[in-house]
């Protein structure tokens, strides 16, 4: 469990970090390296150059203004989860983060990172997706923004080619008459969720439902927004029958099994945590 | 015996050591070390066609490649049977090297040295081997259809069947006022220590000795396998167990591939060599343990009391034999527990699979056998309707009928003759610890809180501290230091402490003035090792035999210089006196002093023991006739047989109907091991092994599948539980003291994991009122088994239905 050889580069500046990107065969670009470092280790992934991104300035800020919450590609996991202000403004990112594994791995591991890796048992990945998020992304020919949609392409899998760095994701702002929450169901405190669920509530101004989103972690190959509001809209919150968006979910997503559950057992989790966290969604909404 | 230490909660002396990074593992040691990486087979069964070394050869760094090919005499040969037995019909062991043929994923075929771990692993990576793939065994149930063998030679794949009986069963059986049977499952698991398994080689080619510390519980053991594959004489040989991060039984076997070959590199290399194990080879080639299939009739009465018990069990013994039947005995011997079964009849067929060995794992066969006996107690509660701890308490051994003859054969050769206990003591505490007379309204309580509740116990007989016999040094020196060794190894239980505890109490000195040390062959060299319970029982009554040894002497010699009796003397504190005459005393370390006649002074102390230093009786020799110089004695401790510790454990789970999550909310312990030395480390002991028991009962499984294949080598994908999966366990104690040594103890290594998957599967059953049949269970298989239109309901669930009362 040692890397196969690699070169290692720890550039200062972003244009430095491109650079390297671009004239390096097979480089990968190492941050918080909590996924990357065992793959490594694993022999899974052999890269011929680590570009460490860790001394590039400006990469570490968590912006917050009231459209959203822009994370840099050097912000920690437990940094976000104390952000205050982030959590004014979009509560789903301390929700889904004090998911994320345990501190160790929060203190040294980044949101962006998790993002770029594209792991579907990853919560930031469904996050960015639920919230209708998007990232920035640095190539030798200029900066540019790709919605969620259009950058997770499968397991471990991105549309990013060529020399590139995701530099921040954005997440949005909560909505207006908008509650959220999350919830994970996993084998030890702190594993990969066995099955986890995001969701966003929104109200009409007389407080009935007008919009249900649900987000999944572990279900599915990549993240998947999917409109349950047909099962709750026009319910006055209070009498929201939360248990049919459930069931709703249950019929929209598609898992598959392993040895930790049968994706009949995720399908049923699907359900269950819909309900819970639609409920703990909805009650949030002042 | 002064008792002043003897029996206290004294904090562990090793841990300041330990927990603060200054211990000293195998990795540790020798940083300039070449470094071995194996190439192990990534086919579960297989013929090697080929192995091209060629595309290695120039990666930089690279020293040498060693394939079976490059094995010479006895290290060609086949690794030993470590434990013949007459019933061990078939065995096999594989060899250091695979010799043309592979029988599970990770098995070692090359060997490569390189001057670091990476390069090695670089070159490891490079050579090319060739296979033909043969058809794969995996579990008890392919192994017993035989559809496929992993041995060509052994049609049936299995390699013994033992067997054991106390009558004639199936008259018993057939005259049994009820009957019932049943088959269930258990699943591997492994010891999983935190730190692997690791080798470091010295050869002094000046002094042609080798210098071998290995990550062991059996050093002396290892020297001796050592010695005998490499052809070199015993003196030639020594070797250290290091701090050892945990064993649980898997160091216990030996000798390992890689004890063998990286002496036999240092050697051929002439350099120092090291081979730490990662975690991903430990899970796929190092040893796992526990998956049986079990099928049990049993003959009872109307009150629910056994009149005769038939066990036929399937038990998985991997690829190979190498530690022969032991876990199958135990299995067998240890089932029927604290209860008196008046026929019993067991047959256990050990088979082979084309898995990874499965050897002792903490509880070593006890936790399955406690399964099937703690179980079949659950049955009959069931089927009679009548409460499962009152069944229980029914077919108890009670105290007046100790000594207690199972008429059985335990794993040391010796009769099952339980020493000492009192069964419904322990069952009484337990009842009272875990609240089992307020079950109902405890369910009630979480039926309202849409939870599920569940209550289950389990009890057990674990026998421990077998022979053959363990060894203790004690040396009081002239500067006060007390030096101890023994020979047989620790892995973290806090020997250190325990055993400086028994030669603090037995010599009268500070605890603060003695040095244990244990596992070093250079310090002792005989020993059996560091297992089945048996480090307080073999060498701590060892090492008090030998305190008192040098107790005895100390007295002898004081009493010359103070003009008493010896039996007027006594020990405090390091000093010996005259009882009840102040100021007649001499230290024990003068003692020490001039228990050596010297020529030679060096030092102020020293000066008293020469020559010159006062007046001698000229009429008597320096050293009398039959004594020796020097303050201190050896002695051993060999029992006449093992001594059974016992316990009794109640899980209360709560599951969560929806997600059908199971939380253990609390978990009750009774514990008996005789005399305790150190309730701290007891107490310590029982936590660690409840955590692996729960782990073994909800979180681990070996998870093959059919190509042989272990799917989840990894701690990411193994469950062993953090602590935030374990409840506070709550414990009390009991104390039947051992008759059988000085001391009065049982052993308390294992304990804590035996009764784990049979409580537990217990609760979950009362909980839901499902039959539970095949542990360990997680969440999505109890949700297939609720929905399952095939599983059982309890009669006890049926009962609960029909009174109003919900399942």
């Amino acid at each position: 469990m040692k890397p196969a050889p690699f070169r290692y580069a720890d550039p200062r500046s972003l244009e430095e970090a491109l650079e390297l990107l671009a004239t390096e065969e097979g480089a990968k670009v190492l941050a918080g390296g909590q996924s990357l470092l065992p793959l490594l280790s694993m022999r899974l992934a052999a890269p011929a150059t680590l570009v460490d991104i860790n001394k590039v300035p400006g990469l570490d800020a968590v912006d917050v203004t009231g459209d959203g919450v822009r994370v840099g590609a050097l912000v920690r996991h437990a940094t976000l989860l104390h952000d205050a202000a982030a959590a004014r403004v979009q509560p789903l990112l301390t929700r889904a983060t004090a998911n994320v594994a345990h501190p160790a791995i929060r203190n040294r591991g980044t949101t962006v990172g998790s993002i770029a890796h594209a792991d579907p048992s990853g919560e930031m990945t469904s996050v960015l997706a639920l919230t209708g998020g998007s990232v920035t992304v640095a190539t030798p020919g200029g900066v540019e923004t790709v919605p969620w949609d259009e950058l997770f392409v499968g397991p471990l899998e991105t549309s990013l080619s060529g020399p590139a760095l995701v530099t921040s994701a954005f997440f949005p702002a909560l909505p207006a008459r908008s509650g959220t929450a999350f919830a994970e169901v996993a084998r030890r405190k702190g594993d990969y969720a066995v099955c986890g669920a995001g969701v966003v509530v929104t109200l009409d101004e007389s407080r009935r439902v007008s919009a249900a989103r649900a987000a999944y972690i572990s279900v599915g190959l990549v993240p998947e927004v999917h409109d349950l509001s047909d099962a709750v809209a026009g319910q006055p919150v209070e009498e929201a029958d939360w248990a049919a968006a459930g069931e709703l979910a249950r019929t929209l997503v598609d898992p598959d099994g392993d040895i930790h559950a049968s994706a009949d057992y995720r399908r049923l989790l699907v359900g269950v945590l819909t309900e819970r966290t639609l409920a703990e969604a909805a009650g949030g909404i002042a | 015996m002064t008792t002043k230490l003897f029996g206290e909660p004294v904090r562990r002396r090793e841990d300041a050591r330990l927990i603060t990074g200054k211990g000293r593992y195998l990795d540790d040691i020798g940083h300039r070390a070449l470094a071995a990486a194996f190439v192990r087979s990534p086919h579960a069964h297989a013929r090697i066609v080929d192995i091209d070394v060629e595309p290695a050869l120039d990666v930089e760094g690279l020293v040498a490649i060693y394939t079976y090919e490059d094995l010479t005499g006895p290290l060609a040969e086949p690794l030993p049977v470590l434990i013949p037995h007459p019933q061990l019909t078939a065995p096999r062991t594989g060899y250091p090297l695979a010799n043309g043929e592979v029988n599970h994923v990770g098995e070692p075929i090359v060997m490569v040295v390189a001057t670091d771990r990476y390069l090695a692993e670089d070159a490891a990576e490079r050579i090319v081997v060739t296979y033909e793939e043969l058809p794969v065994v995996v579990g008890v149930d392919a192994a017993r259809a035989a559809e496929h063998t992993v041995h060509e030679e052994i049609p049936d794949n299995v390699a013994a069947r033992h067997h054991q009986e106390t009558g004639d069963v199936e008259p018993a059986l057939a005259s049994a006022p009820h009957t019932l049977s049943f088959t269930q499952y258990i699943e591997r698991s492994a010891c999983t220590p935190m730190e692997g398994k690791g080798v470091h080689a010295r050869w002094d080619a000046d002094d042609s000795s080798l210098r071998v510390y290995t990550s062991t519980q059996a050093s002396t053991s290892v020297r001796a396998a050592i010695a005998a594959k490499l052809e070199l004489s015993l003196d030639a040989v020594e070797v250290i167990a290091p701090d050892v991060g945990g064993g649980f039984g898997v160091k216990i076997v030996h000798p390992w591939p890689e004890e063998l070959l990286v002496p036999m590199a240092a050697i051929a290399l002439g350099q120092e060599v090291k081979w730490a194990e990662d975690r991903r080879e430990h899970f796929i080639s190092s040893a796992h343990e526990r998956q049986q299939r079990q099928e049990v009739t049993v003959g009872y009465d109307d009150d629910g009391r056994i009149t005769a018990l038939d066990v036929h069990i399937w038990h998985d013994n991997g690829a190979y034999t190498p530690y022969g039947i032991i876990v199958p005995i135990i299995t067998a011997t240890q089932l029927v527990g604290p209860y008196a079964i008046p026929v019993y009849r067991v047959v256990v067929e050990s088979v082979y699979t084309n898995t990874v060995i499965v050897t002792p794992y903490r509880g070593a066969g006890r936790p399955q056998g406690c399964y099937a006996m703690e179980r079949t107690m659950d049955r009959i509660a069931d089927a009679l309707g009548l409460d499962r701890a009152l069944v229980r308490e029914r077919n108890l051994i009670q105290p007046d009928q100790f000594p207690y003859d199972h008429r059985l054969t335990f794993q040391d050769g010796r009769p099952v003759i339980y020493d000492s206990g009192d069964y419904p003591g322990l069952l009484d505490k337990l009842r009272t610890l875990v609240g089992w007379e307020q079950a109902e309204t405890l369910r009630a309580d979480a039926e309202a809180r849409g939870r599920l509740l569940g209550v289950g116990m389990a009890l057990y007989v674990e026998g421990t501290g077998p022979g053959p016999y363990e060894g203790g040094h004690v040396q009081v020196l002239g500067s006060g230091k007390v030096l101890v060794s023994t020979g047989l190894t620790s892995q973290g239980q806090g020997h250190e402490t325990a055993f400086a505890q028994i030669v603090a109490s037995e010599l009268g000195v500070p605890i603060e003035d003695v040095e244990v040390t244990t596992g070093d062959t250079r310090r002792f060299g005989y020993a059996v090792g560091t297992f089945a319970s048996r480090a307080a029982v073999m060498s701590g009554n060892a090492i008090a035999l030998a305190a008192r040894g040098v107790r005895e002497k100390a007295l002898r010699i004081a009493a010359d210089v103070l003009e008493a009796d010896p039996g007027d003397l006594e020990i405090e504190e390091g000093v010996v006196q005259v009882k009840g005459t102040p100021g007649a005393s001499i230290p024990l370390r003068t003692v020490a002093v001039l228990s050596n006649p010297l020529r030679y002074a060096f030092d102020e102390a020293a000066k008293q023991a020469t020559q010159f230093a006062g007046p001698g009786d000229d009429s008597k020799p320096p050293v009398a006739e039959g004594d020796a110089p020097g303050l201190e004695h050896r002695d051993y401790y060999s029992p006449i047989r093992s001594t059974f510790a016992s316990g009794a454990h109640a899980a209360i789970v709560e599951i969560d109907p929806t997600t059908w999550e199971i939380d253990v909310v609390k978990y009750a312990v009774v514990h008996d091991c005789g005399n305790v030395v150190n309730p701290m480390i007891v107490e310590g002991q029982v936590h660690g092994g409840v955590a692996q028991g729960i782990g073994g009962a909800l979180y681990e499984r070996m998870a093959y599948d059919d190509s042989g294949q272990l799917q989840n080598a990894s701690f990411m994908d193994f469950l062993m539980p953090y602590a935030s999966e374990i409840p506070d366990v709550v414990i009390d104690h009991q104390q039947t003291p051992s008759p059988l040594n000085p001391l009065g103890l049982k052993g308390a290594g294992e304990a804590g994991v035996i009764p784990g998957t049979a409580a537990i599967a217990s609760a979950i059953e009362d909980a839901t009122g499902r039959r539970i049949a095949s542990m360990p269970i997680s969440p999505t298989e109890l949700y297939d088994l609720m929905r399952s239109p095939d599983s059982e309901q309890t009669a006890a669930a049926a009962r609960r239905a029909r009174t109003g009362v919900s399942a």
